[in-house]
Order: C-alpha cells, then sequence, then structure tokens
C-alpha cells in the first residue's frame, strides 16, 4: 500500500490519478487516502481500490479498473467470425469455455443454426466442469488471503486435475478456442469420458474434505461471517448475479431461467443461502461444485455418438483437426487430402479459412451462466465476414460495481475478505 | 410473457417494436429514453426491474450514428427486451443518463462514454474508465484504427499490422 500524498516531482499542474479518482468522493478533512493495489496480492489480478479511512474504518471506497484492458471487442471486429472464439475465451481466463459458448451461441443465433446434440453435450461438459474449476481457484485465492494457505495448495492441487483433463480435450490449459460456431472444434479423446469418470469420484470426496477445513472453523467464520453483506434489493439494483445474488437468497440462475444447450434436461439444483455475507457466498459455490459434478455425470451418460459440428459446410470448419504433442492442429490425413487428392477441398478450405462465414444482420443477446454470474454476449453483424460489434456483458465488471456497498463501514482487513467473496476476475473485468 | 406476447404488448405503446429471433427491440428517441423506462419497469404484466446490459454500436454513415443499447430483464416474469436510442453525431452526442433507476448503469455508461463519447447527461461522475485518463479520441468507434496510434508510453508507437517489419 502507498499512501497518496503530495504529486511526483515534474509534474507540478498534472493531478495525480489518485486526485482525480477521490475529486468525486467528498473526500473528509480529518480521513486518509490509501491506494490498495494495482498491484496488492488480494486484489485478483489489478484491481486498484482507493480507499479512505478513519483509522481502521472504510469510509469511502472508489474501484479502479482498465489495467487489464486489452481491446478484446475492437480487436474482433478486425477478425473472422470464427476467430472471434479465440479472443472471447482471453477475457474471462477463468472461465475460458463460458466465453466461447456465448460467443458462439449468439453467432449460431444469427446464423439460425443449432450444434448437433453431442456437441451440446460436450459443451455442458466442459463448461460444468470449468465451473468446478473455477471455483476451486476462488475457494484457493481466497483460502491464501484469508490466512488458510493450506486450502490455496488443495484447491490449485484439485484444478490442475481439471485442467490436465481439458489438455486432453483441447491440447491446453486454458484458452481453450475449443467451442466454435455450429459446434466444438474436434470430439473428445476416446480415454476422456473415463477421465473424466475417475475424477469425478475424487473431486466428490476432495469437496467434502474443504468443507470439514472450513465449515466449521471459527476464524474462517469469523472472517466471512457478516462480511460484505450485500441484500437482495441492493444485488438487483447494482446488476449482481450469480453466486452473490443466490447467496442473498435469489434463485437466479440463467441454467434455468433461460437454459442453453439442453441444460435444462439435466437434473440439478440451484443453491441458495440467506446470509447474503461472504460465509453464504462460500457456501452456495461449495454446493455448486456439487452440482456440477452432477451435471457432468449426467452429461457423461448422455454422450451418444455422432457429429460434433454442424454439416452445412459454408458454417462449419472445413478442417479435420486433432490434438498433436503441441496442441491442437490439422490431422496429416486431411493434410493429404486437400494437398493431395481434391482441389476443390482445397479451394474450399482456402475461401473458409481465410474469409471465413458471412452472417446475416441482425442482432442478438445471448446469456450464459457463468461462474460469476450472467455473462451476456451482445453481438451485432451488418452481413459481412467479420462480427460488426461483439459485447461482453462480463459478471466480473458489473460485481465490482458493488465493492462501495461491500465494504463501507467495515475494516480493512475485511475489505480483502469482501473483494474475495465477488470472485473478480480482471482479464473479464477489462476485456 | 413469451416473445410474441411481449411484441404484441408493447406495440400499443411504442411505434417501432420488432421481433426478431426470438427476441424483442424497439427504438426510441433519446428524449423519450427516461418516460419509456419508468413505464417498462412500473408496468405489473412488464415489471422489467432488472438493466442486464448497456453498450453502443457506431454506425457511421447512418443517421443517428450512434445506437445506445439497453437490456432490460424482468426478475419477475423472466422476459427481456432490448431498447436501442438513437444518438446523432455532432459535437457530442448525448443521452440522458439511467443511473438514477439503475444504479448498475453507472460502469457501463463511462464505459460507452469513453469507447464511444457519449455523454450522459446527469451521471455523477463522467469519466474514462478502462482507457488511461489522457487517452486522446474513443476506440471503438469505427472511424478509430486498431493500430498505428502513439501509446502512451514515451517515445513508443505501434504501426498498423501491414507497416510492420519481421
Amino acid at each position: 500500500m502507498t499512501s497518496s500524498v503530495g504529486r511526483p516531482v515534474g509534474s507540478p499542474s498534472t493531478p495525480t490519478s489518485t486526485e482525480i479518482e477521490t475529486r468525486s468522493m467528498g473526500v473528509r478533512e480529518d480521513t486518509m487516502i490509501i491506494n490498495m493495489g494495482p498491484q496488492h496480492p488480494s486484489t485478483h489480478g489489478v484491481l486498484r481500490l482507493v480507499l479512505e479511512l478513519e483509522g481502521e474504518v472504510v469510509v469511502g471506497c472508489r474501484p479502479v479498473i482498465g489495467y487489464l484492458h486489452t481491446g478484446i471487442e475492437k480487436n474482433i471486429e478486425y477478425r473472422t467470425w470464427q476467430q472471434g472464439s479465440t479472443f472471447v475465451t482471453r477475457a474471462d481466463y477463468l472461465a475460458p469455455f463460458f466465453n466461447e459458448l456465448g460467443y458462439c451461441l449468439a453467432a449460431e443465433r444469427l446464423l439460425g443454426v443449432e450444434a448437433p446434440p453431442r456437441a451440446q453435450t460436450i459443451r455442458i461438459l466442459v463448461t460444468e466442469l470449468n465451473r468446478i474449476a473455477s471455483h476451486l481457484v476462488w475457494l484457493a485465492t481466497t483460502g491464501l488471503e484469508l490466512g488458510a494457505i493450506s486450502v490455496m495448495l488443495y484447491g490449485f492441487r484439485e484444478r490442475e486435475t481439471i485442467l490436465d483433463v481439458f489438455e486432453a480435450i483441447t491440447g491446453l490449459r486454458m484458452n481453450h478456442a475449443y467451442v466454435r460456431i455450429g459446434g466444438v472444434v474436434m470430439d473428445l479423446p476416446e480415454d476422456v469420458p473415463a477421465r473424466v469418470g475417475a475424477l469425478l469420484g475424487t473431486l466428490e470426496g476432495r469437496i467434502a474434505e474443504y468443507e470439514e477445513l472450513l465449515s466449521g472453523n471459527p476464524i474462517w467464520h469469523q472472517r466471512t461471517k457478516g462480511i460484505g453483506v450485500l441484500r437482495a434489493e441492493e444485488c438487483l439494483r447494482l446488476g449482481v448475479t450469480g453466486p452473490m445474488l443466490r447467496a442473498a437468497g435469489v434463485a437466479r440462475d440463467v441454467r434455468r431461467d433461460e437454459p442453453y444447450c439442453g441444460i435444462d434436461d439435466y437434473e440439478f439444483d440451484v443453491p441458495v443461502e440467506d446470509s447474503a455475507d461472504a460465509f453464504g457466498r462460500y457456501l452456495v459455490r461449495i454446493e455448486e461444485m456439487r452440482q456440477s459434478l452432477r451435471i457432468v455425470r449426467q452429461a457423461l451418460d448422455r454422450l451418444e455418438p455422432g457429429p460434433v459440428m454442424v454439416e452445412d459446410p459454408k458454417v462449419r470448419w472445413p478442417a479435420q483437426l486433432e490434438v498433436g504433442p503441441d496442441g491442437i492442429g490439422n490431422s496429416e490425413e486431411y493434410v493429404r487430402h486437400i494437398l493431395n487428392e481434391s482441389m476443390e477441398a482445397l479451394i474450399h478450405h482456402f475461401k473458409i479459412v481465410t474469409q471465413g462465414v458471412k452472417v446475416p444482420p441482425g442482432e442478438v443477446y445471448v446469456p450464459v451462466e457463468s461462474p460469476r454470474g450472467e455473462l451476456g454476449y451482445y453481438v451485432v453483424s451488418d452481413g459481412g465476414q467479420h462480427p460488426y460489434r461483439v459485447h461482453i456483458r462480463d459478471p466480473s465488471f458489473v460485481n465490482l460495481q458493488a465493492v462501495p456497498e461491500l465494504v463501507a463501514g467495515g475494516l480493512v482487513a475485511d475489505v480483502v475478505a469482501a473483494v474475495a467473496s465477488v470472485d473478480p476476475v480482471m482479464g473479464g473485468v477489462d476485456r | 410473457m413469451t416473445p410474441d406476447d411481449l411484441f404484441g404488448r408493447l406495440r400499443t405503446r411504442f411505434a417501432d417494436v420488432v421481433l426478431a429471433r426470438g427476441e424483442v427491440s424497439t427504438s426510441l428517441e433519446p428524449r423519450e429514453l427516461l418516460e419509456a423506462l419508468a413505464w417498462l419497469r412500473d408496468e405489473p404484466d412488464l415489471a422489467f426491474d432488472f438493466l442486464s446490459d448497456l453498450t453502443c454500436t457506431d454506425w457511421p454513415g447512418l443517421e443517428p450514428r450512434y445506437w445506445v443499447a439497453y437490456h432490460l430483464l424482468s426478475t419477475a416474469h423472466g422476459h427481456r427486451l432490448r431498447v436501442k436510442v438513437g444518438v446523432a453525431d455532432g459535437d457530442q452526442p448525448r443521452v440522458p443518463s439511467v443511473t438514477s433507476s439503475y444504479p448498475t448503469a453507472d460502469w457501463f455508461e463511462r464505459e460507452v462514454y469513453d469507447f464511444f463519447g457519449v455523454v450522459f447527461d446527469g451521471h455523477p461522475d463522467l469519466r474514462r474508465i478502462e482507457m488511461p485518463e489522457e487517452w486522446k479520441g474513443h476506440p471503438l468507434r469505427k472511424t478509430e484504427q486498431l493500430a498505428g496510434v502513439r501509446t502512451r508510453f514515451v517515445g513508443a508507437s505501434v504501426p498498423p499490422p501491414d507497416q510492420r517489419g519481421t
């Protein structure tokens, strides 16, 4: 933490960034301004909080974002529709499959196509595994920040086992670009269902272990109960969704209210708590991991053989991809086919890969339930080969606005617990 | 309400209502916005009490040029609506702010201001949110280049993709 007293030498007239931020706060004479972040271990990346303190008590707070802005929305406008998937996956990097899914569902609604059943099941499978992985990172980092370092080690250990499965499926641990317009980029490797099945058993036991460690732990209770309270009415006013909203007693879940990929056919519960505090959010997330395990188990049972990409040659990606030692690549057989056997196939490949698909003009808004809440994709097409506009309604971006309400009147140490309970991912916030 | 019912219901109030791909949207003038949003919120069978998303699209060559889109949701009924407001280009495109009825619009409006230069009248603290404070221009306007702009870092600039060396 650095105090903001004084200005940097050599800029007598330019206001400092902290001065700009505090202008609208109406700072009192007897309080102190403290910058927490953007490079602070507890700020989940590069979030900066400008805190107004009276002793140890927080009287005001301004979250400052933008340190991880990478222009994803602008960049997509210069790429083909298919390439968009590789961009959005980098927004909320702890929920890459959800970003890909939201974007692809939006593009599919514009195109008027629907992914085949096997692709839908695979999408459910990978997104729900992704939800567990994301909640595990949340548990791990929150444990670390509140002094439960063993939870940090356990959380990352288990998440790594899930990422191993993702690597087997997509070739990459993160930023997969696996969900594509019209389906998924390639079928599951043969051994994956068995590996996922084995993983489910392990995770079930491990989640029970976390609960044993934390749910009755008096220190955990003191650090989280009654901390960062945000009641349902405030949540709705501020647009807060996801586990924060469900911990405040509102059973809103996009998977149940506006189902996608046939997830309404799966049996699962939407966990709800009434405490509206950091402890309630912990309980909701733990239970959500269990429910995701349930969904994944059902998805494994529903994996029927079939295509994983729509048949329409104007939409489907022409290449036959497979996971090799260095990630995803063209299968040798396919390369032989287009280079040695069929000129038409080569022309078609070249045309679709370089020019992409044409998407009819129109606009859609498609929400999916990411681990952090409603992840919405507003996608506009002008009929061309590039997305005209893609806006990502990232739940972290919206939920972070609630931080001043969460921390006001509390202690500085509780700011850490409150921010952790929001589970912001700055890659999604700043895009 | 199903999209069809919603479409029929809204046509009794608004002139320009569109139902496409299962989504209902309506286009308004900036001066009609606040009144329309209040009506949409207060009618018991509509009850659009939740602002999901707020963003903008730039259509240079169209009149009006900027289209601010509000994605509303009714938490009671579960239906959605997109309200679009066309904002004419000029020295300063202006729209009334909806932060007083939807506090969640605060950062969304700052983002649209930052990226498109649309000013929201009545916003409590309209400043850039993602770009640096001293940034010139509004990067998501179609007239702004993707690269080839000088960065804020002294002496550094990124040439456009076609002019980069290997």
